[in-house]
């Protein structure tokens, strides 16, 4: 059972860092233009004559 | 103009100030238009930020230089070719993006909260299967409650403060029992914990918001998108006017500052600042925003000209004859808010069930816990029973129901090419009986098609193509495209005349092309069609036809349609035209030239004959009586406005998704009521358990858990439904 004291803690830590993570990508405006996500995954960066 | 702004830096290191504009781009469709966009207004000097969002067609640029004005940026922007329109982000910034990262936010807590307490709960449960000591129960019982009850209050936000406005407008919503639940069963749960008690119920609690959250979040997304369309709508009128002084020199002014009388200068391409009468010039004007139709109309001294339509070729001269908040552009905002007001009054499915739903819930838990009173049991005893009534109904698959089956029939719709803008569209457009549909642009493609030229010498064809080549007016764009496998033949002084036609001389004889008048032509030849005439010297002057093409699948779709609704068909264009091309098409009743206002009339007297009317239209004078239908529907080419207004926005060039979204939509109410048969017989099945007393916390999280996957499995077979 005592493996219980340090699992559970790293259990909770890892959730809540998935946690942080997720709000942290929100408040950085990653989720305001999906659509533009997506579109910009297709430029092709380096080349680009026009 | 001044709505660049500049931004103080706090701080040391600060050098030019920062200026920052925001602009609405409707034609940006693309990686390649963001890419243009970005890397052309990085050229320029100073530029240090960029950046486009597809998603709300806006693009939001900021320059340290003090030589860069925004109107710099503009003229770079039209270099490229973009029309842009500044705007303040402060005006725009909507409560509605806000309560998105709210619901976002919450979503994500909630998720965290529920993973984490269902791994205490498997343990708990396993464990009480086996050998848990009470030190560790009483532990786990202790960590779930530290994670779940700042979750709850946090995550729980949106359900408690939607409950308290319904309470305080004395009514009753989904959201009032699904709170009640929640906070009973939390609250409990913490009260059992902190006794040391067997049973706690923190896993259901958590684990419902999140689900709810989830609905919640993929409906409001869903409505934002519609937002922001709206807003982008004040790019269709014109900020700034050129007012003629009584001197005749000219000064710039906002529109909002226009009087009746006032005489203004509206130059080619420029887009008309107020409702007026033309005094000087004669043009063509795009008014495809007031009448819907896509040929240019032509305007001489005393036509009656509309704020937000283009003129195209010459300057005019414009006495205006409304202010700015009575021009019919305003006007149709208006009329549209109004026809939305209508519509509020429409109540969802779920909510028409839980105004029944949550009084007996209520009142069934009330009644266990006098029952148990009475019968002896301890006040401890009968409050336990009462509230596993109230979580055991809680509304985990009633809340679902609804939600996922109009979650999954919008994904398949999407697939099918069909957008679905507002979750309750799918609701009403399961109730229609009756269909109404504009013409240009929706029962036709829109696009002019040459359809009879007879009579037309090789060189008559070789000399049209020739001039048309030389305008921009779409007519002559038509005919180009027409007789593109002749030869262009040179023409010399060649002369536009705006508003009639061209003129050429080819070898030593002039050639006119146009309108009757400038031509020579019958006046009102083929009122049916539009057209122009050409003449070659002294020739007679021969027509050329040209119209609009109905779409291939069109009659299929009213064949079909003929059968289970009433169709008709409102058009603002003339009535011959409407005819001639209605003349094959299955309907049972024609209208034409109808304008905005009679349009919404047709339709509210269609409601109060208790019709429920899908309408499909697209252009912007369709856009109120978009709003009135009970339902409506625009194709993707529609004007912008319009696909605000309307619940549906469909692809490609034909009318099939009209179809395709009438079934589904049918097949998905059928699909919910389904489901909340199954919700009823699960709660018939344990709610006596609940009242008996024999709930536990496993038996809980099993029989919630199983009928929301009954629920959301059932909502799947709209998937499997076969392809016809």
């Amino acid at each position: 059972m005592s493996a219980l004291l340090f699992l559970i803690p790293v259990a909770l830590f890892m959730g809540a860092l998935g946690l942080v993570a997720f709000l942290w990508s929100l408040k950085s405006g990653q989720f305001d233009d999906l659509d533009g996500a997506a579109e910009r995954g297709l430029l092709d960066e380096p080349a680009d004559e026009d | 103009m001044a709505l660049a702004h500049p931004v103080d830096i706090q701080g040391e290191g600060a050098k030019a100030p920062i200026h920052e504009l925001d602009l609405i781009v409707n034609g940006m469709h693309c990686a390649g238009c963001m890419r243009k966009i970005e890397r052309g207004l990085g050229e320029l000097e100073g530029v240090s930020k960029a950046r486009c969002n597809l998603s709300t067609r806006r693009v939001h640029v900021e320059w340290e230089s003090k030589t860069l004005t925004d109107r710099d940026i503009l003229t770079k922007m039209k270099d490229i070719g973009f029309e842009a329109t500044p705007f303040d982000p402060k005006l725009l910034a909507t409560a509605d993006e806000n309560q998105a990262r709210r619901l976002l936010r919450a979503m994500a807590v909630a998720g965290f909260a529920a993973a984490n307490v269902m791994l205490f709960s498997v343990s708990v449960w396993s464990g009480q299967a086996s050998d848990m000591d009470p030190e560790t129960l009483h532990l786990f019982h202790w960590l779930s409650a530290l994670i779940a009850i700042p979750a709850v209050a946090y995550a729980g936000q949106p359900f408690f403060a939607s409950a308290v406005r319904a309470l305080k407008g004395r009514s009753l919503n989904m959201d009032v029992p699904i709170s009640l639940a929640v906070l009973l069963a939390t609250g409990m749960s913490l009260f059992e914990t902190i006794r040391g008690g067997h049973d706690v119920y923190f896993d259901a609690s958590v684990s419902l918001l999140f689900f709810l959250l989830i609905g919640r979040y993929l409906d409001i997304r869903m409505r934002n998108r519609a937002c922001s369309a709206a807003q982008n709508l004040m790019s269709l009128r014109a900020v700034t006017a050129q007012r003629i002084l009584a001197d005749g020199s000219y000064e710039t002014v906002g529109v909002c500052d226009l009087l009746p009388g006032d005489l203004v200068a509206v130059p080619a391409g420029g887009r008309m600042p107020a409702d007026g009468e033309v005094v000087k010039g004669i043009s063509h004007m795009d008014a495809s925003l007031v009448t819907g139709e896509s040929l240019p109309e032509r305007v001489v001294p005393g036509t009656l000209v509309f704020a937000g339509t283009i003129n195209q070729e010459a300057p005019l001269e414009v006495r205006v004859t409304k202010s700015d908040e009575d021009s019919l552009l305003a006007e149709i905002v208006r009329l549209m808010e109004a026809a939305e007001q209508g519509r509020a009054g429409y109540v969802q499915m779920a909510d028409r069930i839980a105004r029944i739903y949550a009084p007996a819930v209520h009142i069934l838990a009330a009644g266990t816990f006098l029952g148990w009173l009475a019968f002896g049991a301890t006040v401890h005893g009968a409050l336990m029973s009462a509230i596993a009534v109230l979580i055991i109904t809680c509304p985990c698959a009633l809340g679902l129901a609804v939600p996922v089956v109009q979650v999954v029939a919008s994904g398949k719709l999407l697939r099918l090419g069909v957008l679905v803008k507002s979750a309750d569209g799918l609701e009403r457009l399961a109730d229609i009986d009756q269909v109404v549909f504009d013409k240009t642009g929706t029962i036709t493609t829109g696009d002019l098609k040459l359809r009879a030229a007879t009579g037309l010498s090789e060189e008559e064809r070789a000399l049209a193509r020739s001039l048309a080549l030389k305008s921009s007016h779409p007519l002559s764009k038509v005919v180009a495209e027409s007789f593109k496998d002749c030869q262009a033949l040179p023409l010399e002084s060649l002369v536009e005349m705006p508003g009639m036609g061209l003129s050429g001389r080819y070898q030593g004889e002039e050639v006119r092309m146009g309108n009757a008048e400038w031509v020579g032509g019958v006046e009102g030849h083929g009122a049916d069609t539009s057209g122009l005439w050409i003449r070659k010297g002294s020739n007679t002057p021969k027509w050329i036809a040209v119209t609009d093409t109905i779409k291939e699948d069109a009659a299929a779709v009213l064949d079909y349609l003929a059968h289970d609704y009433r169709t008709h068909l409102l058009s603002g264009d003339r009535e011959a035209v409407v005819a001639a091309q209605a003349l094959h098409l299955k309907f049972d009743e024609v209208h034409a030239q109808q304008r905005p206002n009679d349009k919404i009339a047709y339709l509210e007297r269609l409601k109060k004959e208790g019709a429920k009317v899908l309408m499909v239209g697209d252009g912007l004078n369709d856009a109120p009586a978009l709003r009135a239908a009970h339902v409506s529907m625009s194709p993707a080419e529609a004007a912008d406005i319009s696909q605000t207004a309307a619940d549906f926005i469909f692809q490609g060039k034909n009318l099939g998704p009209v179809v395709k979204a009438i079934r589904t939509a049918t097949f998905a109410r059928r699909l919910i009521l389904e489901n909340f048969g199954f919700a009823f017989l699960y709660n018939a099945v344990a709610i006596p358990l609940a009242i008996a007393g024999f709930v536990t916390p496993l038996f809980a999280a099993i029989a919630m858990s199983s009928s929301s996957l009954i629920v959301t499995a059932n909502a799947m077979r709209l998937n499997w439904e076969r392809r016809k």
